[in-house]
């Protein structure tokens, strides 16, 4: 017992029994119609996008991106998203902690709640937000007379954009808290811990990768959201377009190398987002092996 | 540190886990709560630690009632039977995590940390494995380091959970006569739940049988075992027979008969008698025993092992013979307890 014994956590292949496994033409005729199907409707599309960017060649594409409306674009669309992500981090946290590390009522109710954005279609959510504090909205009237601006301008747009990426977070680390439990935090305390030490050395190294991997969704989906932007935006050029409505005005005037070149870059955020997502999972794969093994 | 557990109860949404239990720790002690799943041995212990709260009921640590006391303010070592490593820490820095938190003037320089833990990596014999991470030591090594995080805070009361009931059987008992070492070295009054008797019996200078909530039996090893005082101690602890009989002018009576054991305390009626499968006395002729026949015959470790059935009832009831004991090849048996015990009928 006394001799160091180091275990490693070996990814646990799952064998395939012949019965089970297809012939070889019923494997080639699944695979074929997979692959087909992503080829039609994913890569080529995305191949697409970057032909038509530069179909006009590389000058053309840089001039579009260089524009000021296409800049303003880009620049409302990082804000929005340098704020709601950082929101629904702490949302995300919050709710998860809640809802994995104690027992309160109406904690299935958050559940369900949590989920609601992925139930409701975007649009339905812009709307909400017309109907509180447009002109004619609940809250529209107090809004005015005291000068403050939601809608058509850039809070309208971070809220929309909280409300359609805030499950994000919180749907990552739920599973992942509950499944830790609260060992690790029950030892902190007993320790001497406090609650914000147990919580900085140990609740939020625990869960990291996963909380990555929910930022990187979270953000994905800021930069990219249309419907429930579009609804509360106002379509003001050089003010409140983000890059997905930006995209749809300059289609809209046939622009379609100005168009295809800002679309080309949430094309790009897409496959970096991927790219990220890939390699988290990898690393965070690992990692939830080794809590197993724990 | 004396503990002291006074009229204790403990309620979850409703569900009572434990029943108005008191127990007394001496200071220096070394001692087991025994008890079935369910039996409310882990409540109990969460309870002196602080992780719980009893809903009556109180917890002195000496003289000090520590029952509204937060786990922080009770300064007790919890080791948990999961270990609960922090697995993204090294070992040095798991054992070194409760002084890392320590505020202001009682939190040592890092230095001293260091030195604090390498000290009791030493104690816990794993020196050399300092920057290892959890997932690459063994069951029996993280046990170890977890033992070793939970006496750097120089605890007033260590607390065990369950300790080695993740770990095979040959390390348990290795890390079993371990701990009693470090017991005896360190000297910290030792509180461990386990649901293994022969654990409970070698380890702890006493145990606490428990069962359903409610303290069973406290005391040594021998008068646990040797004198139970509730059939489920009996039945819990080591092996044992029971048989339904009747009490008549102070005798013991199995069905028609007496056999030959005296109760002259024993109110007369319905009783049922106890007796430990190794403790009986093989008699060859029968006026006053337990006769019956054999209807099975084991071969267990250093004993054989028969299964007798008694009378017209055929009531079943099993005693241990020695190896090469002529008894054993016999179809009839007869027989009287050593030591038994007798309790109202169930």
């Amino acid at each position: 017992m006394a001799d160091p014994e180091i275990k490693s956590y070996e990814p646990y292949h799952e064998s395939r029994s012949a019965a089970v496994t297809e012939s070889r033409p019923a494997q080639a005729v699944l695979m074929a119609i997979a692959f087909a199907f992503l080829g039609i409707f994913l890569l080529l599309p995305l191949i697409i996008v970057f032909h038509e960017a530069l179909a006009k060649g590389v000058g053309a594409y840089t001039q579009a991106l260089g524009e000021p409306d296409a800049r303003s674009a880009i620049r409302l669309t990082l804000l929005v998203a340098a704020i709601s992500v950082p929101l629904n981090v702490v949302f995300g946290i919050s709710a998860a902690w809640a809802i994995a590390k104690f027992e309160f009522k109406g904690k299935a109710f958050l559940t369900t709640l949590i989920d609601l954005p992925f139930s409701v279609s975007p649009v339905i959510s812009g709307l909400v937000y017309v109907l509180l504090f447009g002109a004619q909205g609940l809250l529209g009237e107090w809004l005015k007379g005291h000068g403050i601006q939601i809608l058509f301008a850039v809070p309208g747009i971070v809220l929309a954009t909280v409300f359609v990426t805030f499950p994000f977070v919180a749907r990552e680390l739920i599973p992942l808290m509950q499944e830790q439990g609260n060992g690790d935090e029950e030892a902190a305390l007993s320790l001497g811990a406090n609650g914000w030490q147990t919580f900085w050395y140990v609740t939020l190294p625990n869960v990291k990768w996963g909380l990555l991997y929910g930022v990187l969704l979270c953000n994905a989906r800021a930069m990219g959201e249309f419907g429930a932007v579009s609804v509360v935006s106002g379509h003001i050029r050089g003010l409140t377009n983000t890059m997905p409505l930006h995209v749809e005005i300059l289609y809209n005037e046939y622009n379609a190398v100005g168009a295809f070149a800002v679309a080309s870059l949430l094309a790009g955020l897409a496959l970096v987002t991927l790219v990220l997502k890939t390699l988290l999972e990898m690393r965070y794969g690992a990692e939830l092996a080794a809590t197993r093994g724990h | 540190m004396e503990v002291r557990v006074a009229n204790v109860r403990k309620e979850f949404e409703r569900f009572p886990a434990l029943h108005d239990v008191s127990l007394d720790i001496k200071s220096g002690e070394l001692i087991a709560l025994l008890g079935p799943s369910g039996s409310g041995k882990t409540t109990l212990l969460r309870l002196i630690a602080g992780l719980e709260r009893p809903t009556r009921g109180k917890i002195f640590f000496g003289d000090e009632d520590a029952s509204q006391k937060s786990i922080q303010e009770r300064n007790v070592g919890f080791v948990f039977q999961h270990y609960a490593l922090f697995r993204h820490m090294t070992v040095v820095d798991n054992i070194g995590f409760g002084l890392k938190v320590r505020h202001g003037p009682s939190r040592p320089p890092a230095q001293e940390i260091r030195r604090r833990a390498s000290e009791l990596l030493d104690l816990v014999q794993l020196s050399g494995l300092e920057k290892r991470y959890p997932a690459q030591l063994s069951g029996g090594q993280r046990q170890r380091v977890a033992l070793a995080r939970a006496m750097a805070i120089e605890p007033k009361v260590l607390l065990l959970d369950e300790p080695f009931g993740a770990l095979d059987a040959q390390v348990r008992r290795e890390l079993r006569r371990w701990l009693r070492e470090i017991h005896d070295a360190t000297g910290h009054t030792t509180v461990f739940v386990t649901h293994d008797q022969e654990e409970a019996l070698e380890l702890a200078d006493r145990v606490v049988v428990m069962s359903q909530g409610r303290i069973e039996q406290v005391g040594t090893a021998d008068d646990i075992y040797d004198t139970p005082n509730s059939p489920f101690v009996y039945g819990f602890i080591g092996e044992s027979s029971a048989l339904p009989v009747k009490i008549e002018n102070g005798e013991i009576w199995l069905a028609d008969r007496p056999i030959g054991l005296q109760a002259p305390h024993a109110p007369p009626g319905d009783a049922t008698l106890y007796f430990r499968p190794h403790d009986v006395e093989l008699l060859d002729g029968c006026s006053g025993c337990i006769a019956g026949t054999v209807a099975a015959s084991r071969r267990v470790a250093g004993t054989r092992r028969v299964e007798l059935e008694i009378g017209g009832e055929r009531k079943r009831v099993e005693i241990e013979l020695p190896v090469d004991h002529p008894a054993a090849q016999k179809s009839r048996v007869a027989f009287r307890p050593g030591r038994w015990k007798l309790f109202p009928a169930a």
